[in-house]
Formats: structure tokens, C-alpha cells, sequence
């Protein structure tokens, strides 16, 4: 938003940033530095960040006049061309760092307040110094989005730039993204690099760096940490085990879900017990299980298939919304039905048509814990016999990744693809649930 | 000590009063602003850093490797705290009560409001917030309150959250309460004032008291906290906070004076002795070998440990290392104090104390000889970055000696005297709340916030006379922390008991005891030996006796129990008539004597007006 026209008026050509003394009609005098009109808020009414720090809105009805003291320059962002390569030495591995967005460096320039992204990597060392020992960092700045833009399209293009880290002879990746589609990303990188000579680690925050208590500098420790030291070459989210500091957890991208809206602990495997745990106290990797991916050769297919629905059944829930998909042409749809994987029984027609169309349709569980299973009900039942694929232990965006993977990377026959879906491919399927892998409730 | 005289030295003393609101939630949550001292139900461990901006005057790393030892651990309640206090849940709009009575607190003092009001960000990192910075919102500037004969500038009038409560530094770890952590506050900054430091004590009062007449306030300890800004001329702006009383703001004022008075006197000295800052570098030399037989058992200890004594020249401070600024507070503690504020180190032990600590004449004379100057500076820990680290912060501070007095931050201890916290930002680290949208104040929030308007104490004192109370007296009440109750029980026995009865009660007895009322229902002690004095039931006299041994007994009895064991209640008029006779026929026969002896044998037992009935009676009869 900008000022109004009376505030511009009265403001002359003073400028944004320029430092004046504001002349109240009521006789006081405030000085400060002028400072954009916000995009909320009143536009007849001057933003002042004053001697003290403070900001504080005046309406122009009360402003006599405003008298230019100087002008401040505020520190410029500087983007770095997309793709290039930027790399510094440290001790240790090469682990390379894939920047999509997020607010994972951030400065504040006081004296204007506000919180710039920086993306070099001088400042990722002055701000995270003790990175230094743990690798030898290189970083390239792919995109810059809200996670919540994310799309399968972008999916590949990570994945290529992971691809090509590796390719480069790094020792692992680290991904730098937005919290919000975090796991969505992390399990497409876990179907879309079948081996590989490193791990791939997303990180985020989800407080911003910008504030001491950020959670960004133990993820992003523990993240580096892992993608140098790990013994594990899969895809891996790297966040707070719990609301303290000191523990960053390593889940499967397979198995991981946000399950928070803003605490630090907002990730949460599902179904599964994070693969590692690092305390970054003591610097020291702990490992949960032996039973994964080692480091080894580069295998990548990073194609995804950007026609796949994941649509949420609820009570009442129209047939129409399925018929939709299956006029539009949709190459396959992810349904999170109830309890063991049920929907409405006027559905079971508009499932049959999307499936006899060629439209694999998978079932998956919105109560996220669990398996599915069409076993039990008469409806589940039905279901198996129109030819529905059930998602097994995979948590329904696990479900919609894979799909969308199996779709761009096989013929599309629909038994090709059953086989493929049934098939643990990262494990992001087990047979066997034990008691400890349902975590709802973590402690504080 | 010497006399100061602090219109020569151009005293000028700002006052920062911060007062708790007692409103229905936090200002940036919907937590009861309560209080626990129970067990918590949980804690957490959080770890703070500067955020990058911050970085600039120290080596990241080291400032990295220190921070990164200093853990907070947080005690939260599931009743009073919620994720907004863990910073795990953005804040929630500010609470509108809060927000109203900041507005009348502005209206009471004159102040000019803000047309719109910015959430911001304060960064502080001493884990007293769990977020690493404080809320704050200024909503008005440049008032005038006026008050008895002061006229106080009224700088700003913010609206902020309270900070977490420190419960303990175990050294690596310090424990912070999040109870108390965003419960709403109103900070009014003053403009520097030229009154003497008792005035200042007095206008703090009377700022606080106000502020309480909204009565919308927390009372009770803690409830009201007040920072200082003391200069004198030539002398620089040092904030003290954190003054844990009232009535030690004088001594602290004087105090300060008197440091910044010694520091420029340092300063002359040094250039009197032809020193220079170059002279000073912060090179550490290993001493350890001239302590191979100590006495020493500080000493002994750290080498023990592994440790080394290390010496830093401070060539030409001799006796002004051990110049002292404040009682029992040296020029050497000022560097102590940088010492244990940057580092780990325990503090430094310096050549105008030696001998002492245990080290002999002859240690002190061979470090000397080793070092070649005859002032010096020992630390004591293990070899590394700590020891280098100090001698660093020590340097830096001696050179400060140069300028004369280093604009700092410090923190007032109980005796008055202060030390070293951190210095003073440049400008204020602020930026805004980028979670919350700006507040325009409206003429409808304006006048919401009308009735509000707290009572200034003038026309309180005004009132209080209306009602019979002497000027001194009601002056009294209206600064005490009793006048709520006191009025309440006025009006509860309007046309009974005498105004100026209640408030005495209140500002002579209760006001003396120190105690707090609520602690020991001392209100419902009182209301009841008002309603026992209106039926004729005790004396006047008998309420302060009552008052005072139920005080006594730390509240342990009920009240009438205490006016039955003390033989309180009032004598019937029969009684007091034959006590009367008895003594006239002993021989008493005038009226004042007889007054003044019974009086004196049954204070608190017998009315004035029963005695006075029974002697005219019985004399006339006689």
C-alpha cells in the first residue's frame, strides 16, 4: 500500500528512509526515519520509527509540517544469480545446500526494522560459524517460494539439482525449504533418488532466523551434520524432536508429516520411529535403526506426474467431485477415506468408472495413524473388488507422492502401477507396526 | 562520605516505572496474568543466540562458544502458560483492557497519543524471554504530570509484557518462570529531572500510585518496578535497573553520582599521570611457576585444576585499580565485572589487593619482577579462550577510564551499590512484530477508555480532606498502598466511623507493620473490629492494641479470640462507674487525675466518653 495523497502532499518529495522531525500541530516534535506505508492499516496516517526504536503512526490531520534531517540507505538484498554455485571451504565433506525459500537467513537492519533474506554465503558462515566444522559448504540458490508453491514440476527440478550435487561429488545434500510442504518434498526425493552416494536433508524453521530462539540453527546443524557424517544416503527431514532445544530428529521424507501448525516438534513420523537422532550439544549422531540405504551409486528418476488428486472424503461428500476428475483427464486420485479406508457408498460407482477409464484410485486413511485395511467392513469390501489400491501404512501425502512418481515413471497400466504402489520402494511401506510407532502426544 | 552536591554536579535522574496490570488475560495470550508458587508442570530447555545483525562487535565464534554453554531452562504451569509464552504459538491479538488502560494512563498525564501503535520487537538475550525479545508498544509521548509541587515530563507511555521471573543460575543453567512472562505493563518514562534524589523517590511513588488508581493493577512485590537513568555532567547516561525498592532509589542516585564523581576523578588522574590507552594490550602472561608454593588455596585450586594464573600488565593503576567509586566497590571491580559479564571466569584479582587472597607479599613482588611494572591484573582458569577472552573485556574497560564514564547498563543490589550488565545499546534493537497488524486508536477506543482515567493523587488528596482528614493525613493515605481498602471501609461506614479514623488505621498501623494486607486478611480483621467499635462492643483505643498482637501472632488467631485474651473488650458502663467510685473514695477527686489514672490502668478497655459520664455523675453526686 502506499500513502495517500494528503500524506504525500504534505510529505513534499520527502522520501522513504529519510530521517526528519515531525512538527505536531499540538506543538510536540517527534524525530525519526519515515518509513514505508505498511500494506495494512490507515494510508492517511505517517509510519515513524523513532529515536527510541519505536514505531508510531501519526494522522496527517495532526502533522503541521515535516523537516528533512538526512537519509538513511538501507542495506540492499542482493540475489545471487539462480543456479550458480557458491562454495567456501571448511573442514570436512562437501555437502551442498539447495536454497527454495523459507526464511532460513534472515537479517535485521535496525534501524529501519526490517528483516532482509540473505542468501550468501558469507553470511550463512557468519551466521551459523559453527557450520565450518562440520563441512565445506557450497550453495545454490534454485528458487525462492512460499512452500505452499510448491509444485510436482518443482519436485523434479530439486531433485535434478540434488542429482547434480551428487554428480559434482558432493557428500551430501542439504535441502533449504519452507516447513509447510516439507514432507510432501522429502518423500518425492525418496522415490526420486533410488541410490545414492549421500543423504539428501530437508530443513526449515519454523521460527525464523531472524529471532534468537530460532529453531533454524540446531536444524540446520544437525541437518549438516547428517549430510556429511550420516552412514544413510536417503531422503531425510531434519527438525526438533521436541519443544526444547538439543535434539534434532531425523525422519524418513517417507514417513515424516507436519502435524503442528507452529511448534518446533512439528514433524512427527508416522507409522515409523525417526531414523536418527542428533544432539547438538555433543555433536553426536545416534542412530535408531541399521536397517537402511548406504551410500552408493547415483540413481535418479526424477520425473513427477503433476495430474494426481489427493482428495479428503467427508460425510455427504458428492460423486461429482471424483466424475470431475476423471472428465478432466486426472491420471490418478489419492483418497483419504475413514477409519480402515472408507467412503460413502455413493461413491463406489464414480470410483469403478475412474478405474474401468484407466485412473488408478488410492485409498489411504485421513486418521494418519494406521493401516489401511478393505478387509474388515462390507464396504472396504466393495471397494478391493471395484480395484481401488489401498496405501498400506503410508500416510495419505506419502500415498500422493508415490503415485504421482509411479505415474511419470512407469507405463500408467493399472497393474503396473498396483504393483509399483504395493511395492516398498523407500521404505515408506512395512508390514509390521510396532506399538511404540504411534506418537501423537509428544512430551514436552 | 562526603556530601555530594548534586545541583553543582548537574544531577539529572530519568525514571522508567513499569506497573503490572491485573487485567482478565496476558497482553499477547489468553493466560490468567497469575502468579504460581507451586511445583510447575513442566520444564524446558531452550538455548538463545544474537541474532546475525548483532554479531558485529565481537568474534562471532567466541560469542557463538559462549552463549552456546549458557542453557535456560523454563518452568511452565498448563494453567497460566500456553504456547504463546514456549514461542511456540504466535501471539494473539493485544489484549483490549490492556490496551485501554494505557490509553487513560496517557489521558492522566497529559500525553499525546499515537494515531496508530506498532506491536514491536525489543531483543533481549538473557533468556528472561523466551522468544529473545520483549512486545513492547509506545502509545503516547511528551505529558505532563503534575503532582503536589512536581512537574514531571512524561517522555512515552508504553504498553509491554512482562518478562519471565529468575528463579536461579545454576552457571550453566538458568532457571526463568514463565508465569509472570506476558502479563501487560505500563512503562512511563520520565524526562530527565533536576529534583533531589529523595524528590525522585517521591515522584516515582506518586507516578506508581496513579497508575494505581486505575485500579486495574497488580499490587503487592514485584508489582511495581523502577529503572534509573542517572547523569551528571561531564559524567555519562547509566541505566540502572532492576532498583528491587522505592526507598532505595535515593541511595542508589547517590551512589551513582558518586561513581561517575570518582570515575572523572580517575580519568584526571590518569592524565595527570601521563598515561595513554596505547599502553594497554591484552597480553596474558603465564605466571603459574611464581605460585609453586602457595598458600593460597585460590590459588592452589585452580592449579590443581589444571588451571594457570595468568597476569596482565596494567602499568601506572597502581591505587587506582583499588580506588574506590561506590562503597566496597573499586575501580577493580568494575573490571571484575566485565569479567564475569563476558566470560566464565569468577572475577580477577588485582595488585592494589595484594597482598591478600592468601597471596604473599613475596608472589606479588615476583609477578611483579616478571612482568616488569608494579600494577597488574591475575586471572585465574584454564588455559584457552576464556583467560584470553577476559583480558580482552578488562583492557577495553581501562581504556574506557580514559573517556571518563562508559555509558553502561547496570543492575542496583540491594545495598544500593550497582554493577555491570551489559552496555547500553546505541539504538535501541528494535523491529516490529511481523506477526501482528498495526492498532489504529480510534475515537470510539478512546473514549472506551474514559472510564479508566485513573483519579490524580491531588484531587484525591482533596477529596480525602472534604472528609475530615488532615491535609498530612490524607497526603498519607493517598500514597499508601491501603487507600482501596480504606475507602471501602469509609463508605461501608459512612456516618458510623470516623473517616479519619479508618485512614489512620490503614496509614499509622497497618502502613507501619510492613505487612501486606491481603497476606493476613488484615481488611477482614478490621472491617470486623469496625463493626465490634460501631456497636459499642471495643474501644478505639482497643482496635490498634487488636490490631497489633493479631499481627504479632502472624495471623494465627481469629480476632475476637485475640480481644478475649487481651481482656479487649469494652467495659461495661457499670464497671467503669464503680471503678470511678472506688477511686473517689480513695480519695481522687479531680476530674483530670482521675481521667488520666484510669486511662492509664485500662487503656483500650474503657471508652473516654463511659469515664468522663461516670466521674461528672459521680462527683456532682458527691
Amino acid at each position: 500500500m502506499a500513502y495517500s495523497e494528503r500524506v504525500k502532499a504534505l510529505l513534499g518529495g520527502i522520501g522513504e528512509f529519510s530521517r526528519v522531525r515531525v512538527h505536531l500541530k499540538d506543538g510536540s516534535i517527534l524525530e525519526g526515519l519515515i518509513l514505508p506505508r505498511p500494506e495494512v492499516g490507515d494510508p492517511d496516517v505517517l509510519l515513524v520509527k523513532l529515536e527510541n526504536g519505536y514505531n508510531a503512526g501519526i494522522h496527517v490531520d495532526k502533522i503541521q509540517a515535516v523537516e528533512v534531517l538526512g537519509k538513511y540507505e538501507p542495506p540492499k538484498v542482493e540475489v545471487p544469480p539462480y543456479g550458480t554455485v557458491m562454495a567456501e571451504r571448511g573442514t570436512g565433506g562437501r555437502v551442498r545446500f539447495v536454497a527454495t525459500g523459507g526464511t532460513i537467513m534472515s537479517r535485521v537492519d535496525y534501524v529501519t526494522g526490517a528483516v532482509y533474506p540473505s542468501f550468501s554465503l558469507e553470511d550463512l558462515y557468519l551466521m551459523y560459524p559453527e557450520l565450518r566444522n562440520l563441512a565445506s559448504i557450497e550453495m545454490v540458490n534454485l528458487m525462492s517460494i512460499f512452500s505452499e508453491d510448491m509444485t510436482p514440476t518443482r519436485w523434479s527440478a530439486i531433485a535434478e539439482e540434488a542429482c547434480k550435487a551428487f554428480n559434482d561429488g558432493v557428500v551430501g545434500v542439504v535441502i533449504l525449504h519452507g516447513t509447510d510442504t516439507m514432507h510432501y518434498t522429502a518423500a518425492a526425493l525418496a522415490f526420486a533418488l533410488k541410490s545414492a552416494p549421500g543423504p539428501v536433508v530437508l530443513v526449515g524453521a519454523q521460527r525464523s532466523s531472524d529471532r534468537p530462539s530460532s529453531d533454524s540453527f540446531e536444524n540446520l546443524y544437525a541437518a549438516t551434520l547428517v549430510a556429511s557424517q550420516a552412514n544413510f544416503a536417503e531422503s531425510v527431514v531434519a527438525m526438533h524432536e521436541g519443544t526444547s532445544d538439543g535434539v534434532v530428529a531425523v525422519h524418513r521424507g517417507v514417513r515424516v508429516r507436519k502435524m503442528h501448525t507452529s511448534r518446533r516438534d512439528a514433524f512427527i513420523s508416522v507409522n515409523h520411529e525417526p531414523i536418527a537422532r542428533v544432539l547438538t550439544r555433543e555433536g553426536k549422531l545416534i542412530m535408531n535403526t541399521s536397517d537402511y540405504k548406504r551410500r552408493g551409486q547415483l540413481e535418479c528418476s526424477t520425473k513427477f506426474d503433476d495430474k494426481v488428486a489427493l482428495i479428503k472424503y467427508y460425510p455427504g461428500m458428492s460423486s461429482e467431485l471424483l466424475d470431475y476428475l476423471v472428465d478432466k483427464g486426472y491420471h490418478g486420485i489419492v483418497i483419504e477415506g475413514t477409519g480402515f479406508g472408507h467412503v460413502g457408498e455413493w461413491l463406489l460407482k464414480s470410483i469403478a468408472r475412474a478405474i474401468e477409464s484407466g485412473i488408478p484410485v488410492v485409498i489411504s486413511s485421513q486418521t494418519i495413524f494406521g493401516r489401511v485395511n478393505l478387509n474388515v467392513y462390507r464396504r472396504g469390501v466393495e471397494l478391493l473388488r471395484i480395484g481401488v489400491i489401498p496405501s498400506e501404512d503410508m500416510h495419505p501425502e506419502a500415498a500422493f507422492v508415490k503415485l504421482s512418481w509411479v505415474l511419470a515413471n512407469s507405463s500408467r497400466d493399472i497393474n503396473e502401477v498396483r504393483r509399483l504402489m504395493l511395492t516398498p520402494l523407500a521404505y515408506e511401506i512395512d508390514q509390521r507396526t510396532r506399538p511404540i510407532d504411534y506418537i501423537v502426544k509428544p512430551s514436552i | 562520605m562526603v556530601k555530594l552536591d548534586y545541583r553543582a554536579l548537574g544531577l539529572k535522574v530519568g525514571l522508567e516505572i513499569h506497573i503490572q496490570l491485573d487485567t482478565g488475560r496476558k497482553l499477547f495470550c489468553h493466560c490468567k496474568p497469575e502468579l504460581k508458587n507451586t511445583e510447575p508442570d513442566f520444564r524446558i530447555i531452550r538455548r538463545l543466540r544474537p541474532a546475525m545483525s548483532e554479531l558485529s562487535s565481537i568474534d562471532p565464534a567466541a560469542l557463538w562458544e559462549f552463549r552456546k554453554m549458557k542453557t535456560m531452562m523454563y518452568e511452565g504451569f498448563n494453567d497460566v502458560t500456553c504456547l504463546v509464552e514456549l514461542d511456540e504459538e504466535p501471539p494473539h491479538e493485544p489484549d483490549e483492557e490492556s490496551l485501554l488502560l494505557a490509553l487513560a494512563v496517557s489521558k492522566a498525564f497529559n500525553a499525546k497519543v499515537f494515531d496508530e501503535v506498532y506491536v514491536m520487537r525489543k531483543v533481549v538475550i538473557d533468556g528472561s524471554n523466551v522468544s529473545g525479545f520483549q512486545r513492547t508498544m509506545v502509545i503516547a509521548h511528551d505529558g505532563l504530570a503534575e503532582f503536589l509541587n512536581y512537574k514531571v515530563p512524561i517522555w512515552t507511555i508504553s504498553l509491554e509484557e512482562d518478562a519471565a521471573r529468575r528463579i536461579e543460575d545454576k552457571g550453566d543453567v538458568v532457571v526463568y518462570r514463565l508465569d509472570r512472562l506476558g502479563i501487560p505493563l505500563i512503562e512511563v518514562s520520565t524526562g530527565p529531572m533536576e529534583y533531589p534524589p529523595s524528590s525522585i523517590m517521591e515522584v516515582a511513588w506518586l507516578i506508581g500510585r496513579t497508575v494505581m488508581n486505575t485500579r486495574r493493577t497488580k499490587r503487592g512485590l514485584g508489582a511495581i518496578r523502577q529503572d534509573l537513568n542517572i547523569s551528571i555532567v561531564n559524567g555519562a547516561k547509566t541505566e540502572v535497573k532492576g532498583v528491587p525498592e522505592l526507598s532505595l532509589i535515593p541511595k542508589v542516585i547517590e551512589y551513582e553520582a558518586l561513581r561517575q564523581v570518582n570515575l572523572l576523578k580517575i580519568k584526571d588522574e590518569l592524565i595527570n599521570r601521563g598515561l595513554s590507552k596505547e599502553s594497554y594490550t591484552p597480553d596474558l602472561i603465564d605466571v603459574t611457576g611464581a605460585f609453586s608454593s602457595t598458600k593460597s588455596s585460590i590459588v592452589k585450586r585452580v592449579i590443581n585444576e589444571g588451571g594457570m594464573v595468568a597476569a596482565l600488565k596494567a602499568p601506572g593503576l597502581r591505587n587506582i585499580l583499588g580506588f574506590e567509586l561506590q562503597p566496597g566497590r573499586r575501580f577493580g571491580s568494575e573490571l571484575a565485572d566485565r569479567v564475569r559479564a563476558w566470560t566464565r571466569l569468577g572475577g580477577l584479582i588485582h595488585s592494589d589487593e595484594l597482598p591478600g587472597y592468601g597471596i604473599s607479599k613475596e608472589e606479588a613482588a615476583a609477578v611483579a619482577s616478571r612482568l616488569g611494572v608494579d600494577s597488574f591484573i591475575l586471572l585465574m582458569g584454564p588455559p584457552g579462550n576464556e583467560l584470553q577472552e577476559a583480558a580482552r573485556v578488562i583492557v577495553d574497560r581501562i581504556k574506557e577510564a580514559f573517556d571518563g564514564v562508559p555509558e553502561e547498563t547496570r543492575a542496583a543490589r540491594e545495598d544500593g551499590t550497582t554493577y555491570f550488565m551489559r552496555p547500553r545499546p546505541g539504538a535501541a534493537r528494535m523491529y516490529p512484530e511481523t506477526d501482528l497488524r498495526p492498532i489504529r486508536i480510534t475515537f470510539e477506543l478512546l473514549a472506551k477508555a474514559d472510564k479508566y482515567v485513573p483519579e490524580p493523587i491531588d484531587k484525591q488528596i482533596e477529596r480525602y480532606t472534604s472528609m475530615g482528614m488532615s491535609r498530612e493525613l490524607a497526603r498519607q493515605l493517598a500514597s499508601s498502598e491501603y487507600s482501596i481498602e480504606a475507602e471501602e471501609l469509609i463508605r461501608k461506614y459512612e456516618g458510623k466511623v470516623n473517616p479519619t479514623l479508618v485512614a489512620s488505621i490503614f496509614v499509622n498501623m497497618i502502613g507501619g507493620m510492613g505487612k501486606d494486607v491481603s497476606q493476613l486478611n488484615l481488611f477482614q480483621v478490621i472491617d470486623k473490629l469496625l463493626e465490634l467499635y460501631v456497636n459499642g462492643k471495643v474501644t478505639r483505643e482497643a482496635i490498634q492494641d487488636a490490631i497489633q498482637k493479631y499481627v504479632e501472632e502472624g495471623g494465627g488467631r481469629g480476632i475476637e479470640d485475640v480481644i478475649n485474651e487481651e481482656g479487649l473488650w469494652r467495659m461495661q458502663y457499670n464497671e467503669v462507674e464503680s471503678i470511678v467510685k472506688s477511686l473517689i473514695n480513695n480519695g481522687v477527686k479531680d476530674k483530670g487525675k482521675l481521667i488520666s489514672i484510669i486511662m492509664r490502668d485500662y487503656r483500650g478497655k474503657v471508652d473516654i466518653r463511659d469515664v468522663e459520664k461516670a466521674i461528672n455523675e459521680l462527683l456532682n453526686k458527691g
